[in-house]
């Protein structure tokens, strides 16, 4: 039964959201979010209530984390990682930068 | 704000393959760089399995590398005699309301399945919105059966404080997650050397809950998600630091945990229950491991307000296979389904004999669903 899901807001009322979670539709509570929660925004869902939103700009942060821990290895012989790197970059502009915030 | 097809995007980013492939590497080598085997952490968490199964993480590990899974699947560790309590009431009469996956999970005579077979009322809900729901709509008592850890328990703080009907209580046999792993980190046979802890309980606890942990055990915690991605590098952190030697609480999780966690969840949670030391099945007695109503809530407390029957249960004699069942041992991440001798035999999804081959969060029933590893080794065996 702890299995999170994250879904998207669709509708705001009270303190009831309607979310979809990949085209499945399901009204979820608002009561223990810690943050204001509008239409637009991801939530992660547990048993019905939302424990936290999910602001896009942080998912972003993470992978960021991901980044660093790979440029970390500080091998440049390691083509893998030069090619996740390049990869990485080649993502678009602002990908990563808009994310250099501290975590 | 992200369109659908930048969520998409993003979804991909935490399975991308080639950045998958790195973090796999990383991991080959650093583990490799420890200069000894095997080497053992373990997360806490049935989402971690899960990931760790479907994705096939297991297999692309380093070999020296023993990810365990602990105590982290709710109702493998929802104990017998708090099943008992469900059961008692059930077969009394009062009409039960539980989470899906506690239906079959074994007592010490039988499940609530057995129960509701029986004739007794049993209701499965999705969320304790839905069971408060149910009370409304009838005269009847109401007994929700909570299980799971805080981030469940804050669903049903939510709806304690909203103020349910009357005819609705709770038997709560909620579990805090933190004072678990101190037992954990303490047994005396134990070869963890590091946790992963899991994201969606510190989403709510926040990670700052792990340094006094840290520096109690001077074992590292690396705070990660459960996209396949985020496994890995949550690995990955972990076995830097074990090989660092800082043992430190690190966050690989930050789009959803932050230090101080969910404030206003945490009030909530804590404004309904106090922790109280109790047993964890197949682990220990875990001091303040519990959590049960505060005392103001006495009114909405199924303990205190029905007389809960536990002696009308035994009649029936235990089932003797129970006595050979190792989840305890699985759960402490001393054992693994496989050297059990009813994994796959005796003990199957449809007919349990221990708790972890009931949930979808079970070590046992992931490794069953997913095709464990005896196939694997056998396939290995055959065909070198």
């Amino acid at each position: 039964m702890c299995l999170g899901v994250p879904g998207k807001v669709l509708e705001v009322d009270g303190l009831v959201a309607s979310v979809d979670f990949w085209g499945v539709r399901k009204q979820v509570r608002l009561d223990v979010v810690d943050a204001p929660v509008a239409p637009g925004d991801y939530v992660l869902n547990h048993v019905g209530f939302a424990i936290r939103r999910i602001p896009a700009e942080e998912g972003l942060a993470t992978l960021k984390l991901y980044h660093d821990l790979l440029r970390k290895q500080g091998e440049e012989d390691d083509l893998m990682a030069a090619d996740v790197r390049a990869e990485i970059e080649a993502a678009g502009p602002g990908w990563w930068r808009d994310c250099d915030k501290p975590l | 704000m992200t369109s659908p097809s930048e969520r998409d995007a993003l979804q991909l980013k935490f399975r991308d393959p080639e950045r998958g492939k790195a973090l796999v590497e990383k991991l080959a080598h650093l583990t490799e760089s420890l200069g000894r085997s095997p080497v053992a952490v373990m997360h806490v968490c049935g989402s971690h399995e899960q990931a760790i199964a479907r994705f096939g993480l297991r297999h692309v590990f380093p070999k020296a590398l023993d990810v365990i899974m602990g105590p982290g699947c709710p109702v493998c560790i929802t104990d017998v005699p708090e099943v008992d309590e469900g059961v008692a009431l059930a077969q009394q009469g009062v009409r039960v309301a539980t989470y899906g996956d506690m239906l079959k999970v074994p007592g010490s005579a039988g499940s609530l399945a057995d129960a509701r077979a029986g004739g007794a009322k049993v209701d499965i809900v999705y969320s304790v919105s839905q069971a408060v729901e149910l009370a409304q709509k009838t005269n009847e008592e109401i007994v929700f059966f909570a299980t799971g850890f805080e981030t469940t328990a804050v669903a049903t703080a939510a709806e304690i404080l909203r103020g349910p009907p009357p005819n609705f209580s709770v038997l709560s046999a909620h579990k805090y997650i933190p004072p678990v792993m101190e037992i954990v980190a303490e047994m005396p046979d134990t070869r963890v050397e590091g946790f992963l802890a899991a994201g969606h309980a510190a989403t709510i606890t926040g990670w700052g809950v792990f340094e006094a942990f840290v520096e109690r055990h001077h074992l590292p915690v690396v705070v990660a998600g459960f996209e396949p991605l985020d496994v890995l590098a949550g690995l990955v952190r972990l076995v830097e630091l074990i090989h660092d030697k800082t043992p430190k609480v690190d966050n690989m999780y930050p789009r959803c945990v932050s230090r101080e966690g969910n404030v206003v969840a945490q009030q909530q949670l804590w404004q309904v229950f106090r922790p109280l030391g109790g047993r964890w099945r197949g682990i220990a007695h875990v001091p303040n491991g519990n959590l049960r109503l505060r005392d103001e809530w006495a009114h909405l407390d199924a303990r205190r307000r029905f007389h809960i029957d536990l002696a009308r249960l035994w009649t029936f004699a235990p089932p003797t296979l129970v006595q050979h069942c190792i989840c305890g041992d699985i759960m402490a991440g001393l054992k693994s389904p496989t050297d059990c001798s009813l994994f796959g035999k005796e003990c199957l999804p449809d007919t349990p004999v221990g708790a972890c081959m009931v949930s979808s969060e079970g070590t046992c029933k992931i490794w069953h669903q997913y095709g464990g590893h005896p196939e694997l080794t056998r396939a290995v065996e055959v065909n070198p």
